[in-house]
């Protein structure tokens, strides 16, 4: 969509005015700084998420939506944790970071501060592994996704 | 030209460049300097009018009434706040206005300053599309665009808040030929394919119908649609926006469909096999419970501008995407050449069952009354105007009743807020419509409760000598209320008495009009006379009216368009 102030809360609000709802939305300017791209979560029948589509289309700052789940795509989200990390904590949450292939980016000796990219299920699991009581802060960006293969979503 | 501008003057020469002839509006801090500059000019009329809701509803009614773009213009907080209702009123209808609003200086916005209000962020639900100009530089674009979106695509409410020191700051001023929006491409052309498979099905229909909406009107096809379901011999229903779409004296026009149409055109809505929806959309009014209505077996056509108005409430079989012209035109040409293969005799037995449903006569009222009938006095105005005037409607059963009894034959004449059902336009939209059509003969439906909610309208009317016709079906009752807690509430008639009522003739008087209070059903249509002889006046009829009656055939909320109430 065209990267203008006000763009952001035109979604947001048919969203919430339409009783649509979000699981997810995350967005940032493109190459082309004239551009955002918009990655919204949703979940709906087929009639709910086609008017949703109509509906995106018809803001007038909306340039371009396409249903990634349609085709082939990836996903990808980032969360940012910390965790308590103390005594023999401290291996055992590393170990399970390397499991995960995340990386832990800020150490005190009270706490780790974990970064890990992945599928949004992914996430869930690694929250899932971790001894919920050491958590102490989680922080998500919601998904970001792109077709697989060389197709492209160009203006 | 290199001379230098002011925002305020750019503004007006924007609304010139336009070809705006008037706009209709209310000052205020915010706006001081463009009322300035409009002062100074006189290309450009503005009405002065006496509530911001009404600037935007006379607006909406010079927009509906003409092909054009209505313009007004508000201040800043209370003024937007009040201007609201009437914008939502005509977001619901698609009437292509452009609001412009003023705000308070760039540097103070988000300080909770004097008069200052999220204007973007209160109307943006209820406007197409609308712009905050924070650069003087950006202006004539901003209002370029804002013309361009309303009339576009489907049409809408554009509104420009333009900040107080927006319109002091100097530039250079040249007005964009062209725009180029890459994010805004309404379709024009409907898909030929899909066009060719409708007149398939058209051609094999043993039951058809066609049912179209405002879209006809706004896109001003009803002279394509009238030639097309002619040739086709066709039934045709309009909605309550469409009224007008299709001459409702041709003898192919089953009356309104609808929670009040007609037993016929909701039968025949119901039982068809073949419906073809042209620039509707299908709503909760119209075709009742969508699974009722999804009960019988038919195939629909639907064609519409607005791709989210397709399979949004019913599921339709052939959609067609496209201005609603564009594509009527196609179609007849295509259905022209292959004429011979339509099933007429089946169209005969149709036809013969759809009179079976006339017969039913539902909207027949009891005509020895001697209390004055509310429908006798619509047929009156009908007859005294023969049929030309410009009716404009406030909401509830009076707003029905002339929607059943008034037989518009043309497009645009009916005037009425369908979408939002918007107490209080049936005033202001008549001026909107005064100004667009001058010489023309302008009523207002009304009812003694709508009428109270923009009543200070009748001073603009006095300043600017706009001889309107009101007509007022006074019930005592908020009439439509009334019915529904007659009807499902037990008689229990709660807050609808409407107490304490002015003596409408001595409010008329007081500002510098003629009243007429007319009780017996015998004075009706002499009443009716004299007003319209009276062409430079404004004359407030008060017609007393039976307190009991009930708009007849009703389809309840939630029931299905064949389960209607009869009378
Ligand atoms: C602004 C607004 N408030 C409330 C309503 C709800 N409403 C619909 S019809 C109606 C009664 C209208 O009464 P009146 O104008 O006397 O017309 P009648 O039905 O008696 O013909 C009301 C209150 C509305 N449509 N608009």
């Amino acid at each position: 969509m065209e990267n203008e102030a006000g763009a952001l809360s035109r979604v947001a609000g048919l969203f919430s005015a339409r009783g649509y709802n979000i699981e997810s939305l995350s967005v940032a300017p493109t190459e082309d700084a004239t551009l955002s791209r918009m990655t919204l979560v949703t979940s709906g029948s087929d009639e709910v998420i086609e008017q949703v589509t109509k509906q995106l289309n018809k803001l007038i700052e909306v340039v371009k939506v396409i249903d990634l789940s349609d085709g082939n795509h990836i996903e990808r989200e980032l969360m940012l944790v910390k965790v308590r990390a103390v005594g023999a904590d401290r291996d055992e949450i590393k170990r399970l970071v390397d499991i995960f292939r995340g990386c832990i980016i800020d150490v005190t000796d009270k706490s780790y501060t974990i970064e890990l990219t992945g599928t949004s299920s992914k996430l869930d699991a690694f929250i899932g592994a971790v001894d919920s009581s050491t958590v102490l802060e989680t922080v998500r960006t919601g998904a970001s996704g792109i077709g697989r293969g060389d197709w492209t979503l160009k203006v | 030209m290199s001379e230098e501008l002011t925002g305020a003057e750019i503004t007006i020469r924007c609304l010139q460049e336009e070809d705006v002839e008037c706009i209709f509006g209310y000052p205020g801090g915010a706006v001081l300097f463009i009322y300035d500059e409009l002062f100074k000019q006189d290309k450009v009329k503005h009405i002065l009018v006496r509530h911001e809701q009404a600037a935007v509803h006379a607006a909406d009614g010079y927009a509906r009434s003409s092909q054009k773009v209505g313009v007004a213009l508000v201040t800043s907080g209370p003024g937007v706040t009040n201007a609201v209702t009437g914008i939502a009123t005509a977001y619901m209808d698609s009437i292509p206005l452009v609001v412009i609003s003023g705000q308070v200086p760039t540097n103070a916005i988000g300080l909770d300053a004097f008069q200052e209000v999220d204007t973007v962020g209160i109307t943006r639900p209820c406007v197409k599309h609308n712009l905050l100009v924070s650069d003087v530089n950006e202006l004539a674009t901003t209002i370029k665009k804002a013309f361009y979106i309303a009339a576009t695509g489907r049409p809408g409410p554009v509104l420009v808040d333009i900040p107080k020191d927006v319109t002091q700051q100097k530039i250079v001023f040249e007005y964009p030929e062209k725009l180029s929006m890459r994010s805004y491409n309404p379709v024009i052309r409907g898909n030929s394919k899909q066009i060719k498979k409708a007149v398939d099905l058209i051609l094999s229909a043993k039951r058809p119908v066609v049912y179209s909406g405002g879209g006809v009107i706004l896109s001003d096809a009803a002279k394509l649609l009238t030639d097309l379901t002619r040739m086709l011999g066709f039934p045709c229903t309009n909605t309550l926006m469409g009224l007008g779409g299709f001459p409702a004296t041709d003898k192919h026009f089953v009356g309104m469909l609808g929670m009040h149409g007609t037993y016929e055109a909701n039968m025949a809505m119901q039982y068809c096999d073949v419906l073809i929806a042209v620039g509707a959309r299908f709503d909760d009014r119209v075709i009742g419970n969508p699974k009722h209505f999804s009960n019988e077996n038919r195939k629909i056509i639907h064609i519409d501008i607005d791709p989210s108005s397709i399979s949004k409430r019913v599921k339709v079989d052939i959609p067609i995407v496209g201005n609603v012209p564009d594509v009527l035109k196609e179609l007849t040409k295509l259905l022209k050449q292959r004429q011979d293969e339509m099933d007429e005799k089946a169209l005969d037995e149709w036809w013969k069952q759809i009179d079976l449903w006339r017969e039913r006569d539902c909207l027949k009222f009891n005509r020895e009354s001697d209390i004055i009938k509310p429908q006798l006095v619509v047929e009156k105005l009908y007859d005294v105007t023969k049929g030309e005037a410009f009716v404009t409607s406030d909401v509830g059963q009076h707003q029905m009743w002339a929607a059943q009894f008034y037989k518009f034959d043309k497009p645009r004449r009916w005037i009425n807020s369908g979408g939002l059902g918007t107490m209080g336009f049936g005033l202001p939209a008549a001026m909107g419509v005064m100004f667009a059509n001058p010489k023309s003969k302008v009523a207002c439906i009304t009812g003694e409760a709508s009428i109270q909610m923009c009543i200070q309208e009748l001073s603009t009317c006095k300043q600017y000598r706009l001889p309107i016709k009101i007509v007022n079906l006074n019930n005592r009752y908020m009439g439509m209320v009334r019915q529904w807690q007659e009807f499902f509430h037990g008689n229990r008639y709660a807050e609808s008495y409407m107490d304490a009522l002015p003596d409408f003739i001595k409010l008329a008087e007081s500002y510098g009009h003629v009243g007429i209070r007319v009780e017996r059903p015998e004075d009706v249509e002499g009443a009716l006379q004299e007003a319209f002889k009276l062409k430079d006046q404004l004359v407030f009829l008060d017609f007393i009216t039976d307190q009991t009656e009930n708009v007849f055939p009703m389809v309840p909320g939630g029931k299905g368009l064949s389960e209607m109430i009869l009378v």
